[in-house]
């Protein structure tokens, strides 16, 4: 019975629980509502990724109202992977919460956090899980709205003003979006993805679906702060409290280039977005500037919050990269590396947690010794660093891998080679960190004070998982691959 | 036992081995026991490969396939063997040397620097034994990482300031070429796995094998070619022992090891003959090797000198791979091990020298030949072998890279290594003659002043280095003499690498 509702149960629970969080005066209790919530996506992902993998795709019509009439949601490969990743760190990072929110955030504000969180889950797994592009919008707004009450909790006033800045950047995004969807309402008469994919090839060749891909574009690119529309971002990383880091920089930005790659690949079509619309010469630049421009950006930053943050947006340029690259193995390679981005900034985010738990503050100067102040902690940031770096043995380098050997497939080989370049520059900005923990000494009262063993294990457990994904990589790169050739059109 | 258990033990003994040290940290008797027992372990399991190998098995294991194709596996050929019998067997001798100069010069952190060692061998044993280009890179990326603590081992500003250029240098050079050379390699051939004759043959146009040979020469930042040589006189701020056997043996010769496995089993012999691709190469290893030395006859500090003789004789094995011969490549080959024996000497003395008398320039070493007459005869011993005279095992290596130069017809390149020769000689030679022949400061002055037959007499006495210190560098240099004799027995063991090659019928007279 339950089993054949899995596709809207995914979205639906976290979002009924939200509120029945706020009933709760008691952080605790909406702290254990909102596992059950994570917990519930994360069994229901898995067993849509299962069902997808074996029997194709699968349509549900909310309510039993049939598309057009009724809103659609459509799980394949490519969601169903998308889907299993938002739970799989909505889950870890809430394991994770009770201490650290108690930490950073003020105890009254505890449930309303908690309702927020699961209400990002839901507009996340929304934004995955449907096949109506104003649906996508819809739940595009419930994520980014809640995600703006959760950064502005942060303790340092100045999460204010970038929450705020975040708040008018996104919603300038979420229009673009918007304006793009109602003109291709406007030309299709249909907002079912499937439907303006059959719709859009007659009309292509007018201005206003265009001008509709150009609106998609720019709004999309803000969402995942794409160089020179990644402002935002920064400040709402480093100001937002640390656990938002994790689960924002794990999850919202990584759906965000889902939803580009639904929108480029499903509804446009590769053919309209590459070949009249030349997509892959208008990323290229901006992709290649930002993996160069952002990574430099972070070796200069002395927070290190912030200079992982600035990591992110170079690592976003690899992902546009790899759809700029426009072959099979590109695809594919963003589509790992969106996986496997997720777990290496999880984890280092959840490590710099543990720190800032201890020490109030991410600053790279409060890092002398930590190598013995804090050891597992700071094993779990190598372990990361490494990953982020590309070392082999990790799931950064399957991702680097791919994407080097697609750049290569175009014969491409500058842009091989920068990618390289851009891992030294990585190389640097981790080992700005890992010197002073480990080869400064120790400030003269501090005291050997390990982080507590509920922070460490979910922080260890991404760790884990950045190295399994080195070693075994049937569930990344296998299931990437099926994605990349569903999305390219290609026979399976 | 089965060989493939011995491969994977040569790496699993010296990782289990830097736990235990590691436990052993407050007992430094017990901690220093378990060090020699793990390399003596080690040395055991690698030689126990030998007979398999030598009769023509090729053990090979994977480890676990990360993407179709792309896997961890470990192959046991003849050079790789080679490379971990030195490695390992001169770990034993270290050891024991490290164990007296650490204790002889107080350094703190013994523990960590011990533990850092055994895990640099497992490393490098994971190089010897490395079935394919990623397993070679990630050991190799391994040994970079597991050196660095014992670079900066002293910790003040100038280890860090050379801890930086040796992390710098090396991990840029590999991640920045080396990595792009080894995902070209995939693909261009599909496949990064050593095989016999090469994996590019007849699959790479001459202009793209010429690039990615360049790619892997300069990739390999170890193998020291200018100008990404810079690493290893930074390298020299760490303890002695380190230098000996890490910046002389291991990591060096890794190095170099890597050059010469991806000329014979990536390239082919006779596909870099045909197409030419180690030209440009060859005159780069050239020139290192001629500069370096030139650089070595002004360096007074006595480190800084074997550091650049280091970065010179290293140049010969890269000279020898790009004569694209199969004797060139027999001449590099036994460069590694004539070099390791000869270099990891005239390290020990150099330690030694430090340890007895704290001195460290070549120009204040006047007649301590007469106070340290081990050492000093010792380095004189290894000296003659670098430069290659006969009877002493260096002699080989420059042999045969000479018949590999008159084979590819690179008359040039035989004047060169003669030059080189010479040059050799005219930078090692004055250390041990201002030892014996010059007298020492101290007695001059004193032969001014009245009563210095009492000072004399004091100063003739025997003052040298600890025990633990002189027994090692006796040892190896005594090795120097025998590799000479039994310079057959290497070169029984490496001839079925360069069979495959065309040009080998000189092998079999």
């Amino acid at each position: 019975m339950i089993d054949a509702h899995l596709p809207v149960l995914q979205v639906a629970v976290p979002l009924i629980l939200a509120p029945a969080c706020v009933l709760f005066r008691n952080g605790r209790a909406a702290w254990l509502v909102a596992l059950l919530g994570s917990a519930w996506t994360l069994v229901c992902a898995g067993l849509l990724l299962a069902h997808v993998v074996q029997s194709g795709p699968w349509d549900y019509a909310i309510g039993g109202w049939p598309p057009p009439w009724g809103i659609a949601l459509r799980i394949d490969t490519v969601n169903s992977f998308v889907l299993l990743l938002v739970a799989t760190i909505a889950t870890v990072v809430i394991a994770y919460a009770p201490r650290s929110v108690a930490a950073e955030i003020d105890a009254p504000q505890h449930t309303l956090f908690y309702s927020a969180y699961l209400l990002c889950l839901a507009g996340l797994s929304g934004i995955a899980a449907t096949g109506d592009a104003f649906n996508l919008f819809v739940f595009l707004e419930i994520s980014s709205l809640s995600s703006y009450a959760m950064i502005a909790m942060g303790q340092d006033r100045r999460a204010l003003t970038a929450s705020f800045q975040y708040l008018v950047m996104g919603t300038i995004g979420a229009t673009f979006i918007l304006i793009g969807v109602g003109l291709l309402y406007m030309m299709t008469g249909t907002l079912n993805m499937a439907d303006l994919a059959a719709r859009i090839p007659a009309v292509g060749e007018t201005t206003t679906v265009r001008a509709a891909f150009a609106f998609l574009t720019v709004g999309i690119s803000l969402k995942i702060a794409l160089l020179p529309l990644h402002l935002w971002l920064p400040n709402a990383y480093a100001y937002a409290p640390s656990i938002v880091t994790a689960f924002l920089a794990a999850t919202a930005t990584k759906v965000a280039v889902y939803v580009l790659l639904r929108f480029f690949f499903t509804v446009f079509g590769a053919s309209f977005s590459f070949t009249s619309m030349n997509l892959d010469i208008v990323l290229l630049p901006f992709s290649l500037v930002a993996i160069v421009a952002a990574s430099l950006v972070a070796i200069f930053q002395s927070n290190v919050k912030r200079m992982l943050a600035y990591s992110s947006v170079a690592q976003i340029g690899y992902m546009t990269l790899g759809i700029s690259l426009f072959n099979l193995t590109g695809l594919t390679a963003t589509i790992v590396h969106l996986f496997n981005h997720a777990l290496m900034k999880g984890a280092l985010f959840l490590a710099l947690g543990c720190v800032v738990y201890r020490l109030s503050s991410a600053n790279i100067a409060q890092f002398a010794g930590l190598g013995r102040r804090m050891p597992w902690t700071m094993a779990a940031f190598v372990a990361g660093g490494l990953s982020l770096i590309g070392v082999p043995l990790t799931a950064g380098f399957i991702s680097k891998w791919l994407l080097i050997l697609a750049a290569l497939e175009n014969g491409w080989w500058p842009v091989a080679v920068l990618i390289v370049a851009a891992s030294l520059l990585a190389v640097i900005y981790i080992w700005r960190v890992v010197e002073p923990a480990y080869f400064k000494p120790m400030p003269a009262q501090a005291v050997r004070s390990e982080a507590p063993l509920s922070l460490l294990l979910p922080t260890w457990a991404l760790v884990a998982a950045n190295v399994y994904f080195g070693l075994d990589t049937s569930l990344t790169a296998d299931i990437a691959g099926l994605a990349a050739s569903d999305l390219m059109g290609a026979p399976r | 036992m089965s060989p493939t258990t011995l491969a994977v033990l040569g790496i699993a003994i010296p990782l289990a081995g830097a736990l235990g040290i590691a436990l052993c940290a407050r007992r430094p008797n017990l901690r220093e026991a378990v060090s020699l027992t793990t390399a003596t372990a080690m040395a055991f399991s690698v030689a126990a490969l030998f007979p398999a190998v030598l009769d023509g098995a090729r053990p090979e294991l994977q480890l676990l396939e990360m993407l179709p194709g792309l896997s961890l596996t470990l192959i046991v050929e003849p050079l790789g063997l080679m490379f971990a019998m030195i490695a390992s067997g001169l770990w034993i001798v270290t050891t024991v040397y490290a164990i007296g100069y650490m204790r002889g010069n107080g350094e703190s952190h013994q523990t960590r620097f011990y533990v850092c060692f055994a895990v640099a061998l497992a490393a490098t044993c994971g190089i010897a034994f490395a079935g394919n280009l990623l397993t070679l890179f990630l050991f190799y990326e391994a040994l970079t990482l597991a050196t660095y603590p014992l670079v900066t081992h002293k910790g003040n500003d100038e280890a860090k300031a050379g801890g930086r250029v040796y992390l710098g240098v090396l991990l840029g050079t590999s991640i920045g070429i080396l990595l792009v050379a080894i995902v070209a390699t995939w693909s261009i051939a599909g496949t990064i796995t050593f095989r016999d004759g090469g994996i590019l043959a007849g699959k790479a146009s001459p202009f793209a094998a010429s690039v990615l040979f360049a790619l892997y020469m300069f990739g390999i930042g170890k193998a020291a070619l200018m100008p990404f040589h810079r690493w290893l006189p930074a390298a020299m701020v760490a303890p002695t022992p380190v230098s000996a056997l890490l910046h002389a043996v291991a990591v060096v010769k890794a190095g170099v090891f890597a050059v010469l496995k991806i000329t014979i089993y990536v390239f082919g012999v006779d596909f870099l003959g045909d197409t030419g691709a180690g030209d440009f190469v060859m005159w780069v290893a050239a020139f290192t090797l001629l500069a370096a030395s030139v650089v070595a006859l002004h360096k007074d500090n006595l480190k800084a000198r074997l550091a650049y003789s280091t970065v010179s004789q290293l140049a010969y094995v890269v000279l020898g791979a790009t004569l694209a011969t199969a004797m060139g490549v027999m001449g590099g080959s036994l460069q590694i091990a004539m070099h390791a024996v000869g270099k990891i000497t005239l390290f020990f003395c150099a330690g030694a020298i430090y340890t007895a008398a704290h001195k460290t320039e070549v120009s204040s070493l006047d007649g301590l030949g007469r106070v340290m007459p081990f050492t000093f005869t010792a380095f004189l011993i290894a000296s003659l072998s670098i430069i290659g005279l006969p009877p002493l095992g260096g002699a080989w290596s420059k042999w045969y890279l000479m018949v590999g130069a008159a084979d590819a017809g690179q008359t040039l390149m035989i004047g060169v290594l003669m030059l080189s020769s010479l040059l050799n000689v005219a930078y090692l030679l004055p250390i041990p003659a201002r030892g014996f022949f010059r007298p020492l400061p101290d007695a001059a002055a004193d032969a001014a002043a009245p009563g210095y037959e009492v000072s004399a007499i004091q100063v003739s006495r025997i003052r040298e280095a600890p025990l633990a210190c002189v027994v090692p560098l006796c040892l190896t240099a005594l090795g120097c003499l025998a590799m000479f004799f039994y310079g057959d027995a290497v070169f029984a063991l490496l001839a079925p690498v360069i069979e495959a090659s065309t040009l080998s019928a000189r092998l079999t007279p």
